[in-house]
């Protein structure tokens, strides 16, 4: 369970993130929505401490995340970055294993699960272990991260547009795949997102975001049904808006020919 | 050339014992030092100073300055370690400052990510900074190599051997294949060091096999000059007596005749410890890292006593010198080998008949119409200004030189006057003569042999032979010999040789 307490960011006088007060259950899978600067990226960060909140806490499981050792910390929780950062010194493989590794894992198990993982991020194992990162498309990439994310199985995760780069089809495969294993891992996440049908399909629960404060959380359901306020309104009805769009340009495309 | 390549092993051992041994401290002083300014913000600009300033000192000052310093710490003060410590230091800022870089310039996302994974930030430094930085890291270890490489050369003033061996002798015995082939072997042996540096920090395909063989033959390499230089430091019976000579001709023959004179007498080893600076070798001798060399009375009237050169007589410079010398040091004139070499005004045998000048005091009235040439140092020195006043003249113009065109040049008629040493064969050979000093504005510049306190009162009998050598050698038989070397292309021990086989016919050994 993480809870966040009345966070805040402050650079200079500017608050990036405004007394956010947040809790994802045990096994819940929060997204998170937000126009780009809403503070997403900067909240994610702080619940694994790579920045320190200006004021507020963070507890998980219960426990104030500043008591623990930051390593050990880390190392419970999988991240995967907006911008992938996978080390370009190292081949696919050893990215993937790379906290695996530093829990100790033996050999041969950390080579059993990088091969697992590759494979459920759709990824031919003996074509890609042995390449360097800068050998793989940006959509690959981005697979990888996902993986190394994963490895050391962990009980939390927190993911900044995990899928970001995909094309639609590949995309949605993983996104199949990655809620089978949530489910089965009782995985407890925070996932942020753009996409607003990525939302619908994976949130537990929806976070709203705008100019570092939480405007609104709640169910898909409960979203659809009370908006807290416009700007909720339209974010929620963007995929129906986008519908409405290429319905009518089906039907204009249609009467040309 | 034979001769030359015979010396190879024993300089080129030495020069690479010297390196290497440098090249790892610097690099275990730089790499940590150089991390630890990228985790402490504040050490990175005092550190990268100090390294920086360190860095403008010339090598060569950087090196004769250890002497000193270790002398004052009462540990040996030339040899290895002046040269080795030198060394250290001035490969320090190139690793330094490219460790610095490199780290600093390791892209932040990716020491985030390093965190986010569970890195601690020892396993950050490990597993992501310093492999990104290692071509950085390795660009700044090539660096360092060359230039130690290079400056390990001006090792042999401050009494280290090294490759400097062949160009420090050869440059001041003209034999320019010494010369040669010293800077070729250091050249050689840059571009080796280089090349296996640049092997071990290869990427990319391929790297891996090429990495392990750099790796091997940088281990042997270290092995070799280990082992060798274990076996020169090994503790042997009785040290030998180290004999020192600076850089010219002259006292080359002199350490070589000093050196056989006292192995035929007393039966001891001796060792040359050739091509120190002039400062050097009188410091090593107060500290008795050198056991016996040869200096000249005005020379130490001047540096040493601080006295003025002017109006001084030879017999009183001599007595002042040697009572100066053993209040202050300890150290025993041995003996006053019977010439002087000092500053000298030549000028072409010919010219100075036709214009009937014999004395210093007789050019006065002509000076206007004659150029002079002079050493590096000449028309800086106390003596010229003594000449000058004391004659009045006024020259045409002053031309500064290299000693060894400056004969030619007065012989060919591009200067009509030059300094010379009075002891310097060559003014014979090129048809000048030393115009006299007749009003005493230089100083006298006996030849004394000089021995260290702790020879004084441990080697008596070294003593006694070198008393032998009292007034042995006038002025034109040092001008012989000096000539044979520099001119006639002999060898500075072969001269010595011959000279001891005429002393013992002389004045056999009891
Ligand atoms: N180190 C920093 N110094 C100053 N301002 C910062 C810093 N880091 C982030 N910001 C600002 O904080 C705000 C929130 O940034 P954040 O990265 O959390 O946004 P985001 O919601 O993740 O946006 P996006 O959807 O574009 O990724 C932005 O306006 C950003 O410019
Ligand atoms: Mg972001």
């Amino acid at each position: 369970m993480i809870e966040l307490h009345r966070l805040t960011k402050r650079y200079g006088d500017q608050a990036v993130v405004h007394d956010l007060s947040l809790s994802v259950a045990e096994g819940e899978l929060l997204a998170v929505l937000g126009g780009s600067g809403s503070g997403k990226t900067t909240t994610l960060k702080m619940i694994n401490r790579l920045i320190e909140p200006s004021s507020g806490n963070v507890h998980l499981n219960g426990v104030d995340v500043r008591g623990l050792e930051l390593s050990e910390l880390r190392r419970q929780i999988g991240y995967a970055f907006q911008q992938v950062g996978l080390f370009p010194h190292m081949n696919v493989a050893q990215n993937v294993a790379v906290t695996p590794t530093l829990l100790g894992w033996s050999a041969a198990a950390i080579a059993r699960r990088v091969d697992e993982l590759l494979e459920l991020v759709e990824l031919d194992p003996a074509a890609v272990r042995d390449r360097r990162p800068d050998q793989l498309s940006g959509g690959q990439q981005q697979r990888v991260g996902v993986a190394r994310a994963l490895a050391a199985a962990p009980r939390v995760m927190l993911l900044d547009e995990p899928f970001g780069a995909l094309d639609p089809l590949t995309r949605q495969r993983l996104q199949d795949s990655f809620i089978r294993i949530r489910r089965e891992l009782a995985v407890t996440a925070v996932f942020v997102t753009h996409d607003m049908v990525e939302a619908l399909m994976l949130g537990d629960r929806i976070a709203v975001m705008r100019h570092g404060r939480l405007v609104q959380v709640g169910t898909p359901a409960a979203l659809m049904r009370s908006p807290a306020d416009d700007y909720v309104r339209r974010l929620l009805d963007t995929p129906c808006r986008e519908a409405r769009l290429v319905n009518a340009l089906l039907a204009t495309g249609a009467a040309d020919r | 050339m034979t001769e030359q390549l015979a010396l190879l092993p024993r300089y080129l051992t030495a020069h690479l014992q010297l390196t290497l041994l440098a090249l790892l401290f610097s690099t275990a002083v730089s790499l940590p030092l150089g991390v630890a300014a990228t985790r402490v913000r504040w050490l990175e600009r005092p550190v990268l100073g100090v390294a920086a300033v360190i860095q403008t000192v010339p090598s060569l000052a950087l090196l004769a300055a250890m002497v000193p310093l270790l002398a004052a710490l009462n540990v040996q003060s030339i040899g290895f370690l002046p040269a080795f410590i030198g060394l250290t230091l001035y490969g320090v800022l190139p690793i330094l400052r490219n460790t610095v870089t490199g780290i600093a310039g390791v892209d932040p996302a990716l020491t985030e990510a390093a965190r986010a994974v569970g890195m601690t930030p020892w396993q950050q430094l490990r597993r992501v900074e310093l492999p990104l930085a290692l071509p950085v890291i390795a660009a700044g270890l090539r660096t360092a190599t060359v230039w130690t490489v290079g400056v390990a050369t001006l090792s042999t003033p401050v009494g280290a051997t090294s490759l400097g061996n062949y160009i420090f002798s050869g440059l001041q015995t003209r034999n320019y294949a010494s010369v040669l082939v010293g800077c070729a072997a250091a050249a050689v042996l840059a571009l080796v060091l280089d090349g296996l540096v640049r092997c071990l920090a290869a990427g990319g395909r391929g790297g891996r096999r090429r990495r392990a063989a750099a790796a091997a033959g940088i281990a042997a390499l270290y092995l070799y000059a280990g082992l060798t230089l274990a076996a020169a430091l090994a503790p042997r019976g009785g040290r030998p007596v180290a004999i020192g000579a600076k850089t010219f001709t002259e006292q080359y023959i002199l350490a070589h005749l000093i050196g056989g004179l006292v192995e035929e007498a007393t039966g001891r080893t001796t060792t040359q410890r050739q091509s120190l600076g002039s400062m050097v070798v009188f410091d090593a001798l107060a500290a008795g890292d050198v056991d016996i060399y040869v200096d000249y009375s005005g020379t130490l009237w001047a540096n040493e006593l601080g006295r003025d050169t002017a109006g001084t007589d030879r017999a009183g410079v001599l007595a002042g010198v040697g009572a100066h010398l053993r209040d202050a040091y300890g150290i025993v004139v041995a003996a006053t080998l019977g010439f002087e070499n000092a500053y000298a005004v030549a000028m072409r045998a010919a010219d100075a008949e036709t214009r009937g000048v014999r004395r210093l005091s007789e050019l006065a009235p002509i000076g206007p119409q004659l150029s002079m040439g002079g050493d590096y140092e000449f028309f800086s020195r106390p003596e010229w200004n003594a000449l000058r006043d004391t004659y009045g003249l006024r020259l045409r113009e002053l031309r500064t030189m290299d000693p060894a065109l400056m004969y030619q040049a007065a012989e060919e008629g591009a200067v009509d006057l030059i300094s010379a040493f009075t002891t310097d064969g060559r003014i014979a050979a090129y048809n000048l003569t030393l115009l006299e000093d007749d009003r005493g504005a230089i100083p006298p510049y006996d030849a004394m042999v000089l021995a260290s306190a702790r020879l004084a009162r441990e080697a008596p009998d070294v003593l006694a032979a070198l008393g032998r050598l009292d007034g042995a050698i006038d002025a034109p038989a040092m001008r012989r010999m000096n000539l044979q070397v520099d001119e006639r292309g002999a060898d500075p021990a072969e001269v010595a040789a011959d000279f001891l086989r005429g002393l013992r016919g002389r004045n056999p050994a009891p």
